[in-house]
């Protein structure tokens, strides 16, 4: 019904997430001086944060369902590096070997999606134990060694696209890529209020929508040309385009699909879920393979980029990714959570690491405080739902974001409109 | 009935003067005055959402000082509760709609949750287990004090609550709908104990939809509609009686609690036989024994059956084996044998079926009414497997007008609606399903008389369009009103049929209670 509304998960939580992450933006670029919001050090962080933000869309998905993955960084390691040893030992051509990782990650995935929705052994036991399972395999395959990856393998985690057409002194198709974006967001959210309001549902003024749709779009094209103007031969890099691809791919997903629909109706409550005729076991299955599937994409990406595969890679991005989701609005409890919202989340992180980084602050505090965000983030929240108040931000925000109150007229519109069954 | 002395003279125990009380888009309570007397029983009725639980919520501080306006004065004193300990401080406890004990702690357990006995920090299990026994004679109940909760009933958890309540040295005792869910026998109880601890000082405030109960214990009445209050009345002195309470209730009188109604009943289509289906985790516990049963097209059915004889049983195990494991039985649906392995399938057969557990069986508590309505018939509006989402709110929207659902909005949470609308949700999730076959599992628990008597029309409607209906209900009158023919069903077995025009309250208590199976 509004697709603005669905790209932010349409909640105060949300928006105030939106709002953090530009404060911090903001703060940053003052304390380094501008640094901040440079092409090249945009492009570091997309790239080394994209594994984490891929894995955190997979985990919202299982924590939705009442889930969660303790594995993802061991099954990215046994993947990256069986990858990286097929294609040396085999010769095979990269794609051949990103094929490889994914089957591989859904055959992983298959195994612990069997224990945890047809045995019905807890996720947690089931992908601790994976942790251990994979990451001793990972060691087992790779007999400890640190394995390279050719050239056209490394695209994947640090390529660029090509420059093509004119010179224009911007990345050509980064910029189409920015423009496009900008224009299916506008026809969208015109659209989708349009069709609105035609069934009489409550739609928000005009100069609201307008205002969101130009603060977004906005935003992209900022975004766009500080990619397409950075150093010759770079442009929005590959995993930056793999992530957005897997964004709006999954949000779509989670949020206009029966399958969708179906995860959080487990997660939310599990029986009423099943007599509604909702396969819990296959839901449940299906979450655990996707997330294996990912944790494979996620550990070949970073192969990519390190240019090789080692025994310790993706150690503790289960609980980088798990943070993400948590502090993108998702609960332990299980059917409460977006895509979107655990980008932003993951986005939080990396823009909180990169920014402490930038101004030289050690790992030690970079840890500590990254550790009472979470915590921060996460209070806040439960505060919030306790005193049955929207957050400060999102009362900020109210005006401008949220919909109007309910109006008689359109309720009453809507009034001879009889569903019908097919 | 006669009851004990009452406190016509006795002083105000409690006075809630001018609360107002707003959510984000509904004013719940505007401007309600009440006032109790000590030592009397007041029962509080209105419609759905007329405001009921939310009044009481502000006065046992679940909703503390300051988000309400208005005062409270209890015992002479103007009150500001924080929260809940507040007031159970001052001697007020509510027992909530939905029961709040923990099932797998034991009765002795959860009588003193948050208020244990001890000597030196430490639990003394001794003198708790003394106090228990004390408490458990009080309310008459006779199990063991280390019952695990979730193996009693309802009716005996309720005694529960009531002995923790006991053991908070209560002075104002909040009832909300203590006997929703109760039988006939355990609701008696239940209001004997009321009015026994009446005689012994305690004041209660009783919600309730049954209003047979209310004209029984009540002393005073006071109606909320529309989160206003409409009026108190004095039981003994006003001439009170059910047509007087339903009048200010809705506004108007009610001519007659079923609406009128002519079967036009088809060929049987609907037919199960030989159902034998034992219990999930004891195997050789059979709870549905070689049941037989048919509906017709056009017909109303109803199960009729003490609390436990195993309706909800038989219901859930037919709509895809959702209970129990199948031991063997047909079902014959339209002259063919059909196999329903899960609840997909029976949905997909044209089976439908309406928990009596709203709370944890029927409803995502997380969704929003539009999402809730949809949830059992996704495909409908799902071309592509791509959710419609504006067919989605015209078919909330639609069922929201039918049922006349009280909310501001399909787009609201279904936690925030009262408990009867949360009902009619559910009820709305089953109708766009179009079944052919809809079992409603105690269908009007918690619902108010207009609500309870909209309801029966609809259920007769989608009889008129051909469909069979099945109606379990632990309420005779419901089923000697609204049924075609009785099936009686005890311990498991069905145990008789009759027709309409044969039954009568002690013919159906006769079979709901023997063995005997008709021959
Ligand atoms: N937490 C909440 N947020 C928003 N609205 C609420 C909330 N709780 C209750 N309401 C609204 O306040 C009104 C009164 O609800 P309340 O639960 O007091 O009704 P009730 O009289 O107890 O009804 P019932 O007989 O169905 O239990 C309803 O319209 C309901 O939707
Ligand atoms: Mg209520």
């Amino acid at each position: 019904m509004n697709a603005i509304k669905q790209l932010f998960g349409g909640n105060t939580r949300q928006f105030g997430m939106i709002f953090a992450l530009v404060a911090l933006v903001v703060f940053f670029q003052i304390m380094t001086e501008g640094v901040t919001l440079t092409s090249g050090n945009l492009m570091n962080l997309l790239n080394g944060n994209a594994y984490i933000l891929i894995l955190a869309i997979g985990m919202v998905l299982v924590i939705i369902a009442g889930h969660i993955d303790l594995s993802v960084g061991s099954i990215a390691a046994f993947v990256g590096i069986t990858v990286a040893l097929a294609i040396r030992d085999w010769d095979l051509p990269w794609w051949a070997g990103v094929l490889l990782g994914l089957a591989l990650g859904a055959v992983i995935g298959a195994w612990q999606g069997f224990w945890v929705a047809y045995i019905g052994i807890p996720a947690f036991i089931v992908t601790l134990a994976g942790m251990m399972l994979f990451r001793g395999l990972n060691q087992f395959v790779g007999k400890s060694n640190t394995i390279p990856v050719p050239e056209d393998f490394q695209y994947l985690g640090a390529g660029y696209l090509p420059e093509i057409g004119p010179n224009t002194g911007y990345n050509n198709l980064t910029v189409l890529l920015g423009l496009a974006t900008v224009a299916l967001v506008v026809t969208m959210g015109l659209r989708g209020r349009a069709k609105a309001a035609r069934l009489g549902a409550v739609v928000a003024p005009m100069w609201v929508q307008a205002t969101k749709l130009a603060l977004i779009s906005a935003a992209i094209l900022y975004a766009t040309y500080l990619f397409a103007t950075g150093r010759p031969g770079t442009s929005l890099p590959i995993p930056g385009i793999i992530l957005i691809g897997l964004v709006l791919f999954y949000g779509f997903i989670s949020s206009r699909t029966v399958i969708g629909r179906h995860i959080y109706a487990v997660g939310g409550n599990r029986h009423a879920a099943e007599l509604s005729g909702v396969r819990s076991k296959k839901v449940n299955f299906m979450v655990m393979m996707n997330m294996a599937i990912l944790a494979g994409l996620a550990g070949m990406i970073f192969v990519g980029r390190s240019t090789a595969s080692g025994p310790s890679d993706g150690m503790m991005w289960e609980l980088d990714a798990i943070a993400a989701v948590f502090i993108g609005g998702a609960a332990v409890t299980g059917g409460v959570g977006t895509v979107v919202g655990s980008i932003i989340g993951g986005l939080v992180m990396a823009v909180l690491n990169n920014g402490l980084q930038l101004l030289g602050v050690g790992a030690d505090a970079t840890q500590i405080i990254k550790g009472l965000v979470l915590l921060a983030a996460v209070a806040f929240d439960v505060y919030n739902k306790s005193q049955g108040k929207p957050s400060i931000t999102g009362m900020l925000s109210r005006g401008l974001l949220t919909k109007n109150k309910p109006q008689a007229e359109a309720v009453e519109a809507a009034e001879d409109k009889i569903p019908t069954r097919a | 009935m006669q009851t004990p002395p009452t406190g016509h003279q006795s002083p105000l125990i409690l006075e809630m003067r001018s609360i107002t009380k707003e959510f984000p888009g509904v004013k719940a309570l505007a401007d309600v005055n009440l006032a109790v007397r000590a030592g009397e029983i007041h029962a509080i009725c209105g419609e759905n959402g007329a405001g009921k639980s939310t009044l009481m919520k502000v006065l046992s501080g679940v909703y503390p000082h300051g988000t309400y306006t208005g005062d409270i004065y209890f015992q002479g004193a103007v009150q500001s509760f924080r929260d809940i300990n507040a007031s159970e401080q001052a001697g007020i406890v509510i027992i909530h709609q939905e029961l709040a004990l923990i099932p797998e702690l034991s009765i002795m357990e959860n009588i003193f949750l948050g208020n244990e006995p001890t000597r030196f920090g430490i639990i003394d299990w001794a003198a708790a287990r003394v106090r228990a026994m004390e408490l458990l004679a009080r309310v008459g109940l006779a199990d063991s004090p280390d019952t695990p909760i979730k193996e009693i009933g309802v009716g005996k958890q309720q005694l529960v609550e009531i002995a923790k309540a006991l053991n908070k040295s209560v002075k104002l005792l909040i009832l909300d709908e203590p006997t929703a869910a109760l039988n006939e026998s355990d609701s008696q109880h239940l209001l004997d104990l009321i009015r026994g601890l009446k005689g012994k000082g305690i004041t209660s405030i009783m919600i309730s939809h049954k209003l047979n109960e209310i004209e029984q214990v009540a002393d005073s009445i006071t109606i909320l509609r529309d989160g206003e209050s409409i009026e108190t009345l004095d039981v003994a002195n006003d001439g009170v009686n059910e047509d007087r309470i339903i009048k200010g209730m809705v506004g108007r009188t009610l001519e007659s609690r079923f609406p009128d109604h002519t079967p036009q009943i088809g060929e049987k289509f609907f037919e199960v036989n030989h159902w034998n289906v034992a219990h999930p985790q004891i195997p050789d516990r059979m709870v549905c024994k070689d049941s037989s049963f048919f509906v017709r097209r056009g017909e109303i059915v109803g199960f009729a059956g003490l609390m436990g004889a195993g309706r909800t049983e038989l219901a859930r195990s037919i709509f895809g084996r959702s209970y129990g494991k199948f031991v063997s039985g047909t079902i014959t649906l339209n002259g063919q044998d059909i196999v329903l392995r899960n609840v997909a399938q029976a949905i997909d057969a044209g089976l439908g079926y309406v928990t009596e557990d709203r709370k944890t069986l029927g409803l995502n508590l997380l969704d929003d009414i539009k999402a809730t309505t949809v949830a059992a018939n996704l495909k409908e509006i799902s071309p592509r497997s791509i959710v419609d989402r504006n067919r989605e709110f015209e078919v909330a929207e639609h069922y929201r007008k039918t049922l006349r659902t009280k909310t501001p909005s399909v787009e609201e949470g279904v936690n925030k609606l009262s408990g009867g609308n949360q009902q009619k949700v559910v009820l709305a999730k089953w109708m766009f399903t179009q079944p052919d076959l809809l079992i409603l599992d105690e269908p009007t628990r918690g619902i108010d008389v207009g609500a309870k008597f909209e309801i029966y029309g609809i259920i007769q409607e989608l009889a008129n369009q051909g469909k069979g209906v099945i109606v379990i209900s632990s309420e005779l009158p419901e089923l000697l009103g609204l049924s075609d023919r009785i099936y009686t069903i005890f311990e498991g077995a069905v145990t008789g049929v009759v027709d309409k025009s044969e039954a009568t309250p002690e013919h159906l208590m006769r079979l709901m209670t023997s063995s005997r199976v008709p021959a």
